[in-house]
């Protein structure tokens, strides 16, 4: 396997993003989970950025590390989980059982993916994969139907959350 | 530039060289500019000329062409004295913060402010700016903008303080309001454009006035819908600035400095440059959408060239002064955004949370979004027809927009309920008499 620029690249970006997910279980403090979990999605957009995919990475970051996090945050810090200590529990079988079972799981998809993995040394979509223009123009041609479903499935959303947050109209 | 091309790493370093480092740069003058000019609309004389110094005309220690000589130093003094002051007080971390996001939220509120601006060019130098010139521009400036809330919410909560989780909570809630009318805002402006790329909307702002008007410049702000939307979004970058008179995060007379209450010392300094860095590249971001970018003036040379071939001379020298200074006049056109920045902090009394909430969701969100459809039609029927039909059936659509608005803001709303507003009488007491 050949060391090209874009490998040391992946191979720093993607450490950073694995390193955040296994913070994201392995610290007790949810605030920091959740933190860790932000620094995922944020890392994660960059990979797509360097796959030339930059509309992709960039509604992750808009969608996720921008919205949905910043709801995750407030909710567990509105929610005031208080000490880490209180979350501990010691000695659970649960734990062994889950360390195992993960690691089964990992090399079970490792033993699948990574020899396709390898034989890549180039990745990247095509110049102008999900370019906006593109994107709008397959959306409102080939998927206009599921798009303004979509559309209608936010104004429920929208309509439930005013119901819920106002009893009397 | 093909020496650029060949070492793709080396540009990339060197193109945030070129970003980063006049941003920052740019902080140290505007505090003091801020500060002179601010002394200056409120009759303080403080700031305005501290560090005037006055020779001794018979001291002996004076050399003789000093002596009873007067330098006035134009205040520079007060910015150097409060960074000294910052640099060599007391770090204080509290006993009970939680430490580790305590000391990344400072870090965490400056990575926007200069991130924030990394698809802006400073000059039509292809390879040398910006540092990325991809297709989604725009996109990145609003994706990076709404990452500024983790800085003010994580240093909030890490303070373990009443007042600072408030601040952090009320600042919270007003980015991500004002985040969108910020990006119905833009949208307009990238219906117009048809791309998303910053370069292009620079380059698109080099066309006809309106489309019908040659050896115009069409700058956003001087078409219609850019007015509306450039307003607006000048409204919102204050707000996600955190500026006056949207700096409810750090109101202090309800929540003591708000946010960063907690924090003393080069901390503090963080978030003071962040702030300062944010605004400065907000207004970048401004002058670049609405105000035409590099360009000097709204005028297109080349064509006015092409109109008047006598004065080709001039035209063709502006055309030079105009590609070779174009950060200057980039950067020119930043300070005077923040002269405007200033001006209102100077101006404006604080809004009240509900005034600030129903401004961003009650008017300038439905502002925003009639003005992209409008700009919508606009669009569509100068490209079906002809520019000028276009121009038409925009300002009429700006019309019946207008009709429908008044219409509705007419209908079952009682507004003698309201105490809209009030009169005082100041009584000019003669002199003599007091």
């Amino acid at each position: 396997m050949q060391i090209t620029p874009e490998l040391m690249l992946f191979g720093g970006i993607a450490s950073v993003a694995a390193a955040a997910a296994v913070g994201v279980v392995a610290f007790n403090n949810a605030v920091r989970s959740a933190l860790c979990l932000v620094l995922n999605f944020f890392i994660l957009a960059f990979i797509y950025f360097t796959l030339n995919a930059e509309m992709l990475g960039i509604m992750q970051i808009v969608v996720y590390t921008g919205a949905i996090m910043v709801l995750f945050l407030f909710v567990i810090m509105l929610l005031n989980l208080g000490a880490p200590q209180m979350l501990r529990d010691r000695d659970d079988p649960k734990t062994f059982a889950g360390i195992a079972l993960g690691v089964v799981l990992f090399a079970l998809l490792g033993s699948q993916l990574l020899p396709a993995f390898l034989a890549v040394t180039q990745p990247g979509a095509p110049k102008d994969f999900g370019a906006p223009q593109n994107l709008g123009r397959v959306l409102f041609t080939n998927y206009v139907i599921p798009f303004e479903a979509v559309s209608v499935l936010l104004l429920v959303g929208v309509v439930g959350s005013i119901l819920l947050a106002k009893r009397k109209i | 530039m093909t020496w650029l091309e060949a070492n793709p790493v080396l540009a990339a370093i060197i193109r945030v060289a070129l970003w980063v480092f006049p941003v920052l740069l740019a902080v140290p003058p505007m505090i003091w500019y801020e500060r002179r000019l601010l002394s200056w609309m409120q009759d303080r004389i403080g700031p305005n000329r501290t560090g005037n110094i006055t020779f001794s005309r018979s001291s002996r220690w004076v050399p003789g062409f000093l002596k009873g000589k007067k330098f006035g130093l134009k205040g520079v003094v007060q910015p150097l004295a409060d960074g000294l002051k910052l640099i060599i007080k007391e770090d204080i971390t509290p006993g009970s913060v939680d430490r580790f996001i305590y000391l990344v939220a400072p870090a965490l509120a400056l990575f926007p402010s200069f991130a924030l601006g990394a698809t802006i060019p400073w000059g039509p130098f292809k390879g040398l700016t910006p540092v990325a010139d991809v297709n989604i521009g725009v996109l990145w400036i609003l994706a990076i903008s709404s990452l500024g809330v983790y800085g003010v919410v994580l240093s909030g909560y890490a303070s373990n303080n009443k007042y600072s989780l408030l601040g952090g909570l009320r600042s919270s809630a007003q980015l991500i309001s004002y985040e969108l009318g910020m990006s119905m805002a833009l949208a307009a402006i990238c219906l117009a454009t048809g791309s998303l790329k910053p370069t292009d909307i620079v380059e698109a702002q080099t066309g006809p006035l309106w489309g019908v008007v040659p050896g115009l410049a069409n700058w956003n702000l001087f078409t219609p819908y850019g007015f509306v939307a450039g307003i607006i979004f000048f409204v919102c970058m204050v707000a996600e600035t955190n500026r006056a008179p949207f700096d409810l995060p750090e109101a202090e007379n309800e929540l003591v400095a708000g946010y960063h209450t907690e924090y003393s010392s080069m901390r503090f300094a963080v978030f003071f440059m962040g702030e300062y860095a944010a605004m400065f590249v907000y207004s970048l971001i401004f002058s670049t959408v609405f105000l035409g970018g590099y360009h000097a003036l709204p005028i297109d040379w080349q064509s006015l060239g092409e109109i008047a071939p006598g004065l080709s001379w001039v035209t063709h020298a502006m055309q030079n002064v105009d590609f070779w200074l174009s950060p200057v006049w980039l950067v020119g056109k930043a300070f005077a955004l923040v002269t405007v920045y200033v001006w209102l902090r100077a101006t404006l009394p604080r809004l009240r949370y509900d005034q600030l909430m129903s401004l961003g969701w009650k008017s300038l969100l439905p502002l925003a979004t009639i003005n992209t459809m409008v700009v919508a039609l606009w669009m569509v029927v100068s490209r079906v027809y002809s520019p000028i039909a276009g121009v038409v059936a925009g300002l009429f659509g700006f019309g019946i927009l207008y009709l429908l608005y008044r219409a509705l803001n007419n209908l079952g709303i009682d507004r003698s309920k309201f105490l809209t507003s009030r009169e005082i009488d100041l009584v000019d007491v003669p002199r003599s008499v007091a």
